[in-house]
């Protein structure tokens, strides 16, 4: 057999995707239809389909998304350069990260968004309160992961870098960096998960700003196809910005 | 233990040409959990200027001992290491190292691994890629540039970590067993292209390895350490001609040496073997004095 009978055209990927995705719809559609999910609970896809239109022309989706995308990318630049600070830093002090490492892991486990009560306090019922919760509690996995990366650099690059006499500069941006770049983009993917959830949550909770508040007003109407065409733009939200890293690790890795 | 340092320095340094690198009765110590082990002991030699010269030895013998203390990466020894008269403390810039491991940067293409040294010393740009492009196409990859670490085979990989060197123009070479991790035809090969590039620049080499085939192949003499202490055994001068190419494996004195080489060898790996049957070797030992 011809290796290229084995390799599938670029295009196949991506339609096979939206190929599950339109049948798996299709099933929840029929499941509905013949009643055993209950209607008044889950809408038809097809009415969520339609409903696109209207929240689209009457609730303002647009002004709504970018709002969430900016609070969203907001926290996503907070986290990015405190947490990969905070990683450097506890990776260059040993003790700062033995003393501190197991707490900034249990941190992250934490459920922040309960304390919103306590940032409402402090930043009013504001844009603010969104980024800063969703910024702390996006915050731990990007120290880790950093930290994680940082560490896990092969003895032998470090030692190539000090054959070439490298300065403690040089090391960290030429050696040390790049190579820890991959898994600080993971810790950075999983921070922007959680400020995103964190961003829709607290919108949600405190009725104020983009998408999470037209989720929470659209329920309260009992318009679910309605709801659920708002979730669809949370979740292009959250594609777009994992596009966006994705691009911007590799042209970091190839400035480095 | 005196007279014998003393023997193997007059045995090693040359007394006609002076030696661009000297080791000079260096002495190592580990500290391990049951007291102490003694990597080098009383180790001289001196490497000439355009001269290659392998030092051989079994697993144990303190070979990458040796090579982290003339590559300037491992402090806390007795004696010294001059280059040109200049004792080391630290990497040297006279000194490139190729180091075993695959050590390319995976994050940077053949010419920007290649370029690195450059970029480092502030060389603009434009001559910089020419000069990477030279040492590129010295090693055989012309073509491969633009190519990531990922997409070349372990033996390229390892000619551009030898390129990166090169790039730096050091006055000496110091390559740690760098086609240890290759097969054999691969290796016979890189052989070819490291007697060439030898005879291109006079590169002044240090090869550490226990490959006895590579070691007669490329060396002008070949230094036989003995199995922990390890100590400087015996120097053997290669009397092959040169240009050489790995079609010398097959010659007659090739075979010879080979047998020779082995014949100091064998009972020092034998004891190596014995060894590390009884007492497994830790690879996290610290050297002795050292945090």
């Amino acid at each position: 057999m011809s290796t290229a009978r084995l390799i599938a055209p670029r295009w196949l990927p991506p339609m096979v995707g939206l190929a599950s995705v339109v049948a798996l719809l299709a099933v929840v559609e029929l499941l509905i239809r013949v009643g055993l999910i209950n209607r008044f609970i889950v809408p038809l896809p097809s009415e969520v389909a339609t409903s696109f239109a209207r929240v689209i022309a009457e609730e303002g989706i647009f002004q709504r998304f970018l709002q969430t995308a900016w609070e969203c990318f907001a926290a996503s630049i907070l986290l990015a350069t405190f947490g990969i600070t905070i990683g450097v830093v506890m990776h260059r002090l040993p003790l700062l990260r033995r003393a501190c490492e197991t707490w900034v892991a249990a941190f992250a486990s934490a459920p922040l968004v309960l304390a919103y009560p306590l940032f409402l306090v402090l930043f009013g019922r504001s844009t603010t309160t969104i980024i800063m919760l969703a910024f702390l509690s996006g915050l731990p996995p990007v120290i880790l992961k950093t930290l994680e990366g940082l560490s896990a650099t092969r003895r032998v690059l470090i030692n190539v870098g000090k054959s070439f006499k490298l300065t403690p500069a040089q090391q960290f941006w030429k050696i040390l960096l790049p190579s820890a770049l991959p898994t600080i983009f993971v810790g950075i993917r999983l921070g922007m998960i959680f400020a995103l959830i964190n961003v829709v949550g607290v919108e949600f909770l405190i009725n104020f700003g983009g998408l999470g508040q037209l989720i929470n007003e659209l329920a309260e109407r009992y318009d679910l196809p309605g709801v659920y065409a708002a979730i669809c733009f949370v979740i292009l939200v959250s594609v777009i910005f994992f596009v966006v890293t994705e691009r911007a690790e590799r042209w970091l890795r190839s400035a480095a | 233990m005196a007279t014998v340092s003393t023997s193997n320095r007059l045995a090693s340094v040359p007394t006609t040409e002076p030696a661009i690198l000297v080791v000079d009765d260096l002495v190592m110590r580990f500290v391990t959990a049951d007291g102490g082990v003694t990597a080098l002991d009383h180790v001289s030699f001196g490497v000439k200027p355009g001269e290659f010269l392998a030092v051989i030895g079994p697993s144990g013998c303190g070979k990458s001992t040796l090579f982290n203390i003339v590559g300037g990466l491992l402090g806390g020894y007795a004696g010294a290491v001059t280059v040109g008269g200049e004792t080391i403390s630290g990497p040297h810039a006279s000194i490139g190292m190729v180091f075993q491991e695959e050590s390319t940067f995976p994050w940077r293409n053949v010419l920007d691994n290649v370029g690195f040294p450059l970029e480092i010393s502030g060389v603009p740009k434009r001559e910089r890629i020419e000069r990477a492009r030279h040492f590129i196409s010295m090693v055989g990859l012309d073509g491969f540039e633009k190519r990531y670490p990922s997409e070349l085979s372990g033996g390229m990989r390892q000619r551009v970590s030898m390129a990166r060197t090169l790039a730096s123009e050091p006055k000496i070479l110091l390559m740690d067993e760098p086609f240890a991790a290759l097969d054999e035809q691969t290796r016979l090969l890189l052989g070819d292209k490291v007697l060439q590039i030898q005879q291109q620049l006079e590169q002044t080499t240090l090869l550490i390895t226990h490959n006895i085939t590579e070691a007669v192949q490329l060396a002008d003499r070949i230094l036989v350490m003995t199995y922990r202490p390890g100590r400087v055994k015996r120097i053997v001068d290669i009397n092959l001609p040169r240009p050489r190419t790995s079609e010398i494996v097959s010659s007659e004195p090739f075979g010879r040496y080979v047998a020779q080489i082995w014949n100091d060898l064998r009972e020092e790996a034998s004891r190596g073997l014995s060894d590390a049957e009884t007492r497994p070797l830790r690879t996290h030992d610290k050297p002795q004095g050292q945090p």
